[in-house]
């Protein structure tokens, strides 16, 4: 019987290497895992049967093109819908050998940052079922979490892989954007959407960041690394400046808690080597969600029109002309945030607010870049909590979206500058893991797993929720 | 009141590449159904689009044929709209970044050359195509249901819109026979409206003559042929006088023509304010041409203008229409050049090329305009089955003017006299029966003449010397 | 600050092709009100001399060389049609 809670991809790659275990095997005890966890976390949407590949299995979030095997974003309108083709990802994964697990939950087109929205229910959160995952990659990072799969791929938008890694005391990379090919993955917000690796510990980040990474001639807006992956070893820090940005690290709404585990991350890091300063972000904080705000539902209302029961998804089935099967398809297939931020989005790109809105969003995300681009001249990495609470209660934000849409006001500014992040779990506060994200300059992947490594092995969390232990 | 009709043309022309906008499918719009899709151009969740070089190139080549400068950088943005034909739910166009701006045609017509303001030549991607079933003739109204075929979508799309300077139908119909012969020319469409790789929409409004207000217009879709057009817009333009000269006010609306139908009267619709909320499309990067193309080498790809050929024919004094027959291929203009050059006059050397080669189908790029010029100077002096047979050869390699010149016939009157003279002289009887009224004996002396020339006399010549001569 | 009207609700509700019922109407006019206030802050800010960022990163010219590939089989095209008619998608006239 293997032990999936706290085998690691990297351990797993090493028992097959070895033959200790087959890769049906292996793909077998994770479905088992599912068959006994999952009924409670609801972390997959559906699971896949044959083993195809001699690697360590993998799950992907939901909206990852799958030949085959269905796709739905998390929504009802795209429910029976079986992709004729692979993501660039899935291939890739295909071509490492890695067999697919299953596709995991989500908010309803990564909508969310909790996986409330799914139109398929919520996942919960294998460290306290009734709080959320995060979101909207709570499906893949509980998965990862409650060992149903020892890897995973979720896609960052505003914060969807960060903020659930964080809520779910795991590790999650949102990549540089153009370093992974977005082709086949169902589109949200196509300047911001990122996927990248879910994992237990940095070292298989890395790993899988390497499978999945570089130019795909099918997305015109990839490029090839400017320098392999490399697999972090050290264990300090030294020679690494850190900058601690207030705005970050000070906002209002920070619990108490997340901040303690922080600055003993912080600490930690001083003792490893690195020099820490503070900073300062004035107006990438500030103006960051309402920037993002504006952009990812704009170009969502956009991205979210092919959606017409026309080609594939759902289609009413009532009678009436054109117009009504449009306007009646897409009312029954949508949930509510999707809806609201087509509204938003719709509105604010409509003719008279364009330039108010769209215009001048696009041009505060030149500052937000600018802001980022001049604290790297004189730090390799920023530092700040990934999420300013830990886990909060099912249903506690459903009703506010706007309470909602602040769970990434500390993910959503480096991302508008197309920045990598890496949340790594730093420590417990009320019994639930808190996130530390680590951001650097566009392509210093190698950076945050060099430092996200050293600091992981000196923390020593305990990545297994502790009611599964 | 004298009024002037200000027109505005937006040509749309399907580039002639191998492969589709936005992905690498194989144009095929007329192929069996559905066979030329794949995820991209289906709009399957997740696809994304990945620009076709050649047809930019082929873009940027029309932008400077058409003397338009060539941006810096250019943008795509999506233009969203809902349509069963559009399958993404917006259209990749291009928006205030087109990838051509500014250009102008000298437009040569028979009272001199008008010059065309080319406001911009972009690059977007062609619908799929809808049929209307249940209705009657496949058209819209009554339709009860619409298939569709995505064989089309994504096949690119040239738009070219011109300034309002076009004044007058015909103007208008010059206008697109000359666009259309650049096009082709350039080896980037077949621009043929039958297959509907061209097409255009017409914006014409009326002011009173010499001021330069611009009053409302209004849009004329869906014509089939130039010809149509320039009669459509002729109506347009007498029904819009006749609301201004009745104290009325012009309505902005689209009038849609019936292509299968010509004599029925347009559908008209009032114009919807569209909000087709553009912005820029986050899947595309910008495009640099000055970059990637020199500007100069892409310049000497251009073949001769048609419009400035056009201009040298109706200056060598051809009317209107040979001289745009004369066009529409310019291997005819280099040969009605090449007799102008061996000095043959327009007018026989026009309706040489355009009736003798094109009866004969002999190709004018293959004839000796320089031979074949001796042959067509002495004409009327060569037996027509002479003269056609030169034509016939004209294309040959070796051809040669001299062995048809042989066959040239005697008109000289001085060679001609001696002849007509002795044959009078042994007929005595037949001239005095003649003078007495019987003039059926014409025939019988030109005969007489005929054997004894060996048939080179010129049978005018000697009708018209014998009846001199039997006069007196 | 600017507030979004019913009118205006409707009017992107047609836009955007759905079809709200009465409670969806106030529900989003609402919300959209408090996100708009929310975000309005940037139009606030005086931007004329910055440049917009369409992407993060600072790329151009990526394109395809003219070479066809296969197309889908008339059967993977309409496999996920939810009505056909023959090969062709079938949709209700509009």
């Amino acid at each position: 019987m293997i032990e999936t809670l706290r085998l690691t991809a990297e351990d797993a790659a090493g028992m097959l290497e070895r033959g200790e275990v087959s890769a049906a095997e292996l793909h077998g005890a994770y479905r088992a895992a599912i068959n006994e966890r999952d009924p409670e976390l609801h972390a997959f949407l559906t699971t896949v049967d044959e083993v195809e590949g001699e690697g360590v299995p993998i799950a992907f979030k939901d909206l990852i093109s799958t030949r085959g095997v269905e796709t739905t974003a998390g929504s009802k309108i795209l429910a029976g819908y079986e992709p004729v083709f692979d993501a660039t990802v899935a291939s890739r994964c295909k071509a490492a050998g890695l067999p697919l697990l299953g596709k995991t939950n989500m908010d309803e087109f990564a909508m969310g940052s909790s996986t409330e929205n799914s139109g398929f229910g919520p996942t919960r959160n294998p460290w306290d079922p009734e709080r959320v995952p995060g979101g909207s990659s709570g499906g893949s990072t509980t998965a990862v979490a409650a060992g149903l799969a020892p890897w995973a791929l979720g896609s960052d938008t505003g914060g969807s892989i960060k903020q659930p890694a964080a809520l779910c005391g795991v590790v999650g990379l949102r990549p540089t954007y153009g370093t992974v090919s977005r082709y086949g993955i169902v589109a949200f917000a196509s300047s911001l959407d990122q996927i990248g690796p879910i994992t237990k510990t940095v070292r298989d980040c890395a790993l899988l960041y390497r499978i999945v990474s570089g130019r795909d001639p099918c997305d015109s807006t990839t490029v090839e690394l400017p320098e392999p992956v490399e697999l972090p070893g050290g264990e300090d820090l030294r020679g690494l400046k850190i900058g601690v940005p207030r705005e970050l690290n000070e906002t209002e709404g920070i619990e108490p808690g997340v901040s303690d585990r922080v600055n003993s991350a912080l600490e930690l890091a001083k003792e490893l080597g690195a020099e820490i300063e503070e900073c300062s972000l004035p107006r990438s904080v500030d103006f960051g969600l309402p920037c993002y705000y504006l952009i990812a539902p704009s170009e969502a209302s956009s991205n979210l029109a092919r959606y017409d029961g026309v080609r594939y998804g759902h289609r009413s089935a009532g009678d009436g002309d054109l117009r009504e099967l449009y306007a009646r398809t897409r009312d029954e297939g949508f949930g509510d945030e999707p809806k609201r931020r087509i509204m938003l989005g719709t509105y604010a790109l409509s003719a008279g607010y364009y330039e108010a809105f769209y215009g001048q969003a696009q041009k505060v995300r030149t500052l937000i870049k600018q802001e980022h681009d001049a604290l790297f001249e004189r730090f390799d990495l920023l530092v700040s909590p990934t999420s300013p609470t830990v886990a909060f209660r099912l249903g506690e934000r459903t009703q506010n979206p706007l309470a909602m849409y602040l769970s990434d006001v500390l993910t959503i500014p480096s991302n508008m500058a197309g920045l990598p992040g890496l949340s790594i779990p730093c420590g417990l506060s009320e019994g639930l893991p808190v996130g530390l994200q680590l951001i650097g300059p566009q392509f210093s992947e190698n950076t945050l797993f060099r430092a996200g490594h050293a600091l992981e092995k000196a923390l020593g969390f305990d990545f297994v929720p502790e009611r599964l232990r | 009141m004298k009024w002037e009709a200000v027109i505005g043309l937006e040509i749309h022309v399907h580039l002639k590449t191998r492969t589709k906008m936005f992905c690498r499918c194989a144009v095929g719009a007329l192929d069996d159904p559905n066979t030329r899709t794949c995820p991209v151009c289906l709009a399957h969740p997740g696809t994304l689009p990945v620009p076709n070089k050649q047809a930019i190139e082929m873009t940027l080549r029309l932008g400077l044929a058409l003397g338009c400068r060539v941006a810096e950088r250019a943008i795509f943005h999506r233009k969203n709209y809902f349509y069963p034909d559009n399958p993404k739910g917006y259209q990749i166009s291009q928006y205030d970044e087109p990838l051509c701006l500014n250009g102008r045609l000298r437009l040569p017509g028979p009272d001199g050359v008008a010059e065309v303001g080319i406001t911009r030549a972009h690059l977007e991607e062609d619908a799929a195509k809808t049929l209307h079933v249940g209705g009657a003739e496949g058209r819209i109204r009554g339709a009860t249901a619409s298939l569709v075929d995505f064989n089309r979508a994504g096949t690119p799309l040239v738009e070219i819109v011109t300034e309002p300077d076009i004044r007058s139908a015909e103007q208008a119909r010059r206008f697109l026979q000359v666009l259309r012969r650049t096009v082709v020319e350039l080896g980037i469409s077949d621009a043929e409206m039958e297959k509907g790789s061209l097409r255009f929409d017409v914006n014409v409004s009326v002011r009173p003559g010499g001021s330069d207000e611009l009053r409302t217009r209004t849009e004329l879709k869906n014509m089939n042929s130039f010809a149509f057009a320039a009669r459509g817009i002729e109506r347009e333009i007498e029904r819009q006088i006749a609301i201004y000269e009745s104290g009325g006010q012009v309505e902005q609306e689209t009038l849609h023509f019936d292509p299968s139908r010509e004599d029925a009267p347009p559908l008209r619709s009032k114009e919807e304010a569209q909000d087709y909320r553009y912005f820029p499309e986050p899947d595309l990067l910008p495009v640099e041409p000055l970059r990637e193309w020199s500007l100069d080498e892409l310049r000497a790809t251009l073949p001769e203008s048609p419009a400035a050929r056009l201009e040298r024919v109706l200056a060598a004094g051809v009317d209107l229409r040979d001289a745009e027959a004369l066009n529409a291929e310019p291997e005819r203009v280099s040969l009605f050049e090449a007799l102008r050059d061996a000095g043959i006059e327009a007018k026989p050397a026009a309706t040489f090329v355009l009736n003798d080669i094109t009866r004969h189908e002999v190709d004018p790029a293959r004839v000796n305009g320089a031979e074949v010029a001796k042959v067509l100077r002495d004409r009327d002096q060569i037996p027509r089955e002479a003269f056609d047979a030169a034509v016939a050869a004209s294309a040959t390699d070796g051809f040669s003017a001299e062995e048809y010149l042989r066959e040239r016939t005697v008109a000289d009157a001085s060679e001609l006299d001696p002849v007509i003279d002795r044959i009078l002289s042994e007929n005595e009887q037949q001239v005095e029966a003649y003078r007495g009224g019987k003039e059926g004996l014409l025939g019988f002396f030109v005969g007489q003449v005929m054997r004894e020339t060996q048939g080179k006399a010129n049978p005018k010549a000697v009708n018209d010397r014998l009846r001199e001569k039997l006069a007196k | 600050m600017v507030a979004i009207s019913r009118d205006e609700v409707l009017h992107v509700a047609q836009l955007a092709r759905l079809d709200l019922t009465e409670q969806e109407i106030e529900r989003f006019q609402e919300q959209l009100n408090a996100i708009l206030e929310a975000v309005g802050k940037v139009a606030e800010l005086d931007l004329s001399d910055v440049e917009p960022t369409a992407h993060p990163l600072d790329l151009a010219n990526v394109w395809a060389e003219d070479e066809p590939r296969p197309s889908l089989s008339v059967e993977e095209a309409l496999a996920n049609a939810p009505d056909r008619d023959g090969d062709l998608f079938r949709v209700p006239a509009g």
